[in-house]
């Protein structure tokens, strides 16, 4: 091969090398952007957490009131687990709590995780918990039974159509504590 | 010339033979014939979709039905063109090809503008059934259907009133392989369950759908509407009967689940409020001892 | 290839075998995609014969539901990236150095390299039958959770995943290099044959989305193995999630597998027609908008998973956009024939049931569509008889008419056109017979992938499964006619057909080992 033929190889086979090393670093660059990503949009339950602290300083709407019904399901069937009151009529705007029971099934210690779900989709960004047991995993004791609560405000600015909404938790098995 | 690039004189073709022997076409209608001898004890009745049993399910039949008419038409004038291009200007009939019929700007604008607005015309009634199916206010009923492998569970929120469906025993047994029994004997074949959903004519029910494994989801064709049922998650969508409807409806699982996902199908009877409610008190008292049973 | 080994001893080639193993000659590599797609087409369609044989009446008489399940899995998988992808890769590689008065491909020994790994992908894949547990039985989209319950065949799965996207990515890289590199003198891109340009935008399209399945694959295998919770709720995913990333891949891919089949049509009207195709830069447009557009239509794949309203709406939308440059090149291919003068040749009869056949797929496609009406047919026959529609009547008889019109250019003689034209009639009357009542199937309420159906459903699917035994019967006249056209026959000249256009009439029939080794003259 020419010296200039050589020349351009090498220099084409740099770049490669550049743009491979470029791609692998903007793997790594990828976790602190989608910090900046959720920010810029609202996108996630981070900025939900930080709607709720706003979400609980409304003041609650006079004229509107939104059934909310509770429900869960245990996938794994070790678990007993339901909602204590399947429904509450809440106003808008005021900060509510509900409870749901659950007892270990499994025979031994163990640590459940509840993952919530909101119908309707579009309701659930204005479905907003200030504090849930769902937040972090949940310890057992063999055989214990416990009522776990959640904080929730529906805001204000529930969309008009919406009169009734589903909280749901699904309540798997994380592991042995 | 674009795209060309032409080899010397070209040579009258030896297989520019006739299009269509006489014996492939006869050996091949005979066969339509005798596919079509078949309907002598069939049911050819089943080609469409069900109008069904509420004003949604009727205006979505609409739907299609006006859908699939403008495709008809826009074919009509599509396959006439074709046949009318291959028949009118075939080389045996002595068609001399026009080298200068290459390009047309304004044909080319015309077969670009007006099928856009055909399609923007068929686009907008479906924005007014979608923000109908969306809303779900107005409910007087709120069910949880849980899909599971591989059979379903109903839950009447609020009532306490939960049981599983299963595919029907008889079904069951026939459906096994070799198993000698002929699907023309069993009634509802596939169709029928162990105890089916229950569900009050003339009422807006909100259905909840969850799965307990994989990916399922819940559909009867008479109520129009289809939803995934994924687990971890609630999907919600709204059906109805009409108050002059009542009767069993049936339908399947329509999201691949595993082995068994052809055998767990959809029993809806839809009843009367009143008497809805009655059958409705009476699982609740029986609920405890149904519950056992089931699990 | 008899009077090749001639040339073998000459220039010391090596012959037999090691040829085969070692040769970087696109057409010899052309062969083997060919060679290698006919025989998945045939194992493919023996997974469907099961299927149809299954459906053939009520009742399970055949195969467990689990087995049924890796027939369809397996169908899909095998037509898809083992008959159909490699079929129009085989053809790019023998066609596209001709078309553009190229010597070769311009990375050859990649291209080797491409289908080997490709043959040895297909390999790992098939061997899943044989592993307990049998072969994957998800569907060939793979859903989870439902994939996850796969057993010891799953990675071996994954892995000839990957395998085969790699190989398609490389063989992208090299159509795209050559076409933008090597074309001739004179040859500018837009007085390029349609088939090279189909290619060259086919190839984009899957640099663009290979790596995306090659993700999506990759995060089931760290579900699977590592612990991770991509698409398992309990771990704060989500099962939706794959079916995005996955679609996102998977529409693009079946456009990669139509555009060529486009490319294929728009070479044989013209010829069949004897004049040139009609708006030659309408069509390249139209492709080029095609393959765009194909990119934010994913979801119409998803409408039942609970989507929002806009994101219904916008795809809704988008989906019924594609309508309008397909639109396009039917109403230029028939203004080719329009003012023409029409014969009906093998080649062009393919190109014509084409044309009809696939221009109702696309009405299909445009109902579906419609998302209140999509609820309905989702999940149905009625979705498997659309995408058979425009696969099988369009992109498999675009690649047999692309067989039987550059046959003669690669063996050196003309073929049975008694024979040609029975494989033709055969296939073209029964793949209705096979398909279209499907479409009732799916509106009177047949669900998609189970094994046994109610009673209502008995008559058209005796119907479709009578199509499909005759369908297949049909395709051994096409394998019988391939073999005897390589061993013999009347002898081809250069132009082969009546009006040929395109460099590679230029050269003789069969085409010599190495073509345009000095650049052709392009006015």
């Amino acid at each position: 091969m020419s010296e200039a033929g050589g020349n351009r190889n090498r220099s084409i086979a740099v770049r490669l090398v550049l743009m491979a090393a470029g791609s692998f670093a903007f793997g790594f660059a990828l976790v602190p952007l989608y910090d900046v990503f959720c920010e810029v949009t609202g996108i996630g339950t981070r900025e939900q957490l930080s709607r709720a602290g706003s979400a609980a300083g409304q003041a609650p709407v006079a004229d509107r009131t939104v059934v909310v019904e509770f429900t869960a399901s245990v996938p794994s069937g070790d678990w007993e687990f339901e909602p204590v009151a399947a429904t509450m009529e809440v106003q808008p705007g005021r900060l509510y709590e509900a409870h749901y029971r659950a007892r270990n099934l499994s025979g031994r210690a163990t640590t459940g995780q509840a993952v919530p779900s909101v119908a309707p989709a579009r309701a659930a960004q204005y479905f907003v918990k200030t504090e849930c047991f769902c937040f972090t995993p949940q310890h057992f004791a063999k055989d214990e039974e416990r009522e776990m609560a959640v904080r929730f405000v529906v805001d204000r600015e529930l969309p008009p159509g919406i009169d009734r909404l589903t909280l749901s938790y699904a309540f798997y098995n994380v592991g042995r504590s | 010339m674009k795209g060309e690039n032409r080899v010397a004189a070209p040579v009258a073709n030896p297989y520019d033979a006739r299009a269509v022997s006489p014996l492939s076409l006869s050996l091949t209608s005979g066969a339509l014939a005798s596919i079509a001898s078949l309907s002598a004890r069939a049911d050819w009745s089943l080609i469409n979709m069900p109008k069904g049993v509420s004003e949604l399910s009727r205006e979505i039949h609409d739907m299609h039905m006006i859908m699939l008419w403008i495709c008809v038409v826009i074919a009509f004038f599509t396959f006439g063109a074709m046949i009318v291009a291959m028949v009118r200007f075939r080389k045996s009939k002595g068609a001399v090809a026009d080298q200068k019929f290459l390009h047309n700007a304004r044909l080319e604008a015309a077969w670009t503008i007006v099928p856009v607005m055909i399609l923007i015309a068929m686009a907008i009634p479906s924005v007014e059934k979608l923000v109908k199916i969306e809303d779900t206010s107005g409910s007087g009923l709120t069910i949880k259907v849980t899909g599971h492998q591989w059979y379903w569970q109903y839950e009447y929120l609020g009532s306490g009133v939960s049981f599983y469906s299963r595919l029907a025993r008889d079904s069951d047994i026939a459906r096994q392989k070799g198993s000698g029994v002929d699907p023309a004997t069993v009634e509802n074949y596939l169709l029928d369950v162990d105890k089916p959903l229950v569900v009050p004519t003339g009422v807006k029910i909100r259905m909840l759908l969850t799965a307990n494994d994989v990916i399922h989801a819940w559909w009867v064709p008479d109520f129009g509407m289809k939803r995934d049922a994924i687990p971890g998650f609630i999907n919600e969508m709204w059906i109805s009967v009409d108050a002059d409807k009542p009767g069993t409806y049936r339908g399947q699982c329509a999201e691949l689940c595993g082995a068994d996902h052809g055998f767990m199908p959809i029993v809806v009877i839809a009843k009367p409020k009143a008497e809805f409610d009655a059958w409705l008190g009476q699982q609740k008292t029986a609920a405890p001892a149904a519950l056992a049973a089931t699990e | 290839m008899a009077h090749a080994s001639h040339d073998d001893h000459a220039h010391g080639r090596p012959a037999g075998i090691v040829r085969w193993l070692t040769t970087t000659n696109h057409k010899d590599i052309g062969t083997m995609y060919l060679v290698f797609s006919l025989l998945m087409f045939l194992i493919g369609g023996a997974f469907a014969f099961v299927i149809r044989s299954e459906l053939f009446q009520p009742g399970l008489q055949l195969v467990d539901p689990a087995f049924f399940n890796q027939m369809t899995t397996m169908h899909a998988l095998v037509m898809v990236f083992g008959a159909v992808m490699p079929a129009t890769v085989g053809l790019a590689n023998w066609m596209i150095p001709m078309q553009i008065g190229a010597a070769d491909m311009a990375l050859p020994r990649m291209n080797l390299f491409s289908f080997w790994l490709l043959a040895f992908a297909f390999l790992l894949l098939l061997s899943t039958f044989l592993m307990p547990g049998g072969a994957p039985a998800s569907g060939w989209t793979l859903y989870p959770p439902l994939v996850l319950q796969s057993g010891e065949a799953f990675p071996l799965a994954i892995f000839a995943i990957h395998l085969m996207g790699a190989s398609s990515i490389m063989g992208a890289i090299n159509v795209i290099v050559t076409i933008v590199n090597m074309r001739a003198p004179g040859m500018t891109l837009l007085k390029m044959p349609l088939f090279s340009w189909s290619w060259l935008i086919t190839a984009y399209l899957l640099i663009a989305v290979m790596p995306v399945f090659a993700g999506a694959v990759t995060m089931l295998l760290t579900d699977y193995f590592f612990a991770t919770s991509f698409f398992n709720a309990a771990g704060g995913g989500d099962p939706v999630l794959f079916q995005h990333v996955f679609w996102f891949f998977g529409h693009p891919e079946v456009y990669i597998m139509i555009l060529p089949a486009f490319g294929i049509v728009s070479e044989i009207i013209p010829t069949f027609s004897r004049k040139p195709i009609f708006g030659y830069e309408a069509m390249v447009y139209a492709i080029a908008s095609i393959a765009f557009l194909s990119f934010i239509v994913w979801a119409h794949h998803m409408f039942t998973v609970g989507m929002p309203l806009a994101g219904q709406l916008f795809f809704t939308l988008s989906t019924m956009l594609i309508a309008v440059p397909t639109g396009v090149k039917i109403f230029n291919w028939t203004a080719t024939m329009w003012r023409g003068s029409v014969s009906f040749e093998p080649p062009m009869l393919f190109a014509l049931a084409f044309l009809f056949l696939f221009t109702i797929g696309g009405f299909s496609g445009l109902m579906l569509a419609i998302v209140p009406a999509d609820f309905q047919y989702h999940d149905t026959y009625f979705v498997v008889a659309h995408f058979h529609y425009v696969l099988v009547p369009g992109s498999v008889f675009g690649l047999m008419a692309a067989v039987y019109y550059w046959l003669p250019k690669w063996t050196g003689h003309m073929y049975d056109m008694r024979l040609a034209k029975w494989h033709f009639w055969l296939s073209a009357v029964f793949v209705n017979v096979l398909f279209f009542p499907q479409h009732f199937l799916g509106l009177a309420g047949m669900p998609r992938r189970i094994p046994d159906y109610a009673a209502q459903f008995a008559d058209w699917n005796m119907v479709s499964s009578i199509g499909a035994f005759g369908f297949g019967l049909a395709q051994l006249l096409f394998v019988w006619l391939i073999i005897q056209c390589v061993r013999g026959g009347e002898r081809a000249t250069a132009g082969v057909w009546d009006w040929p256009h395109g460099l590679e009439w230029t050269v003789p029939s069969p085409a010599p080992y190495h073509t345009f080794g000095k650049s052709p003259e392009v006015h």
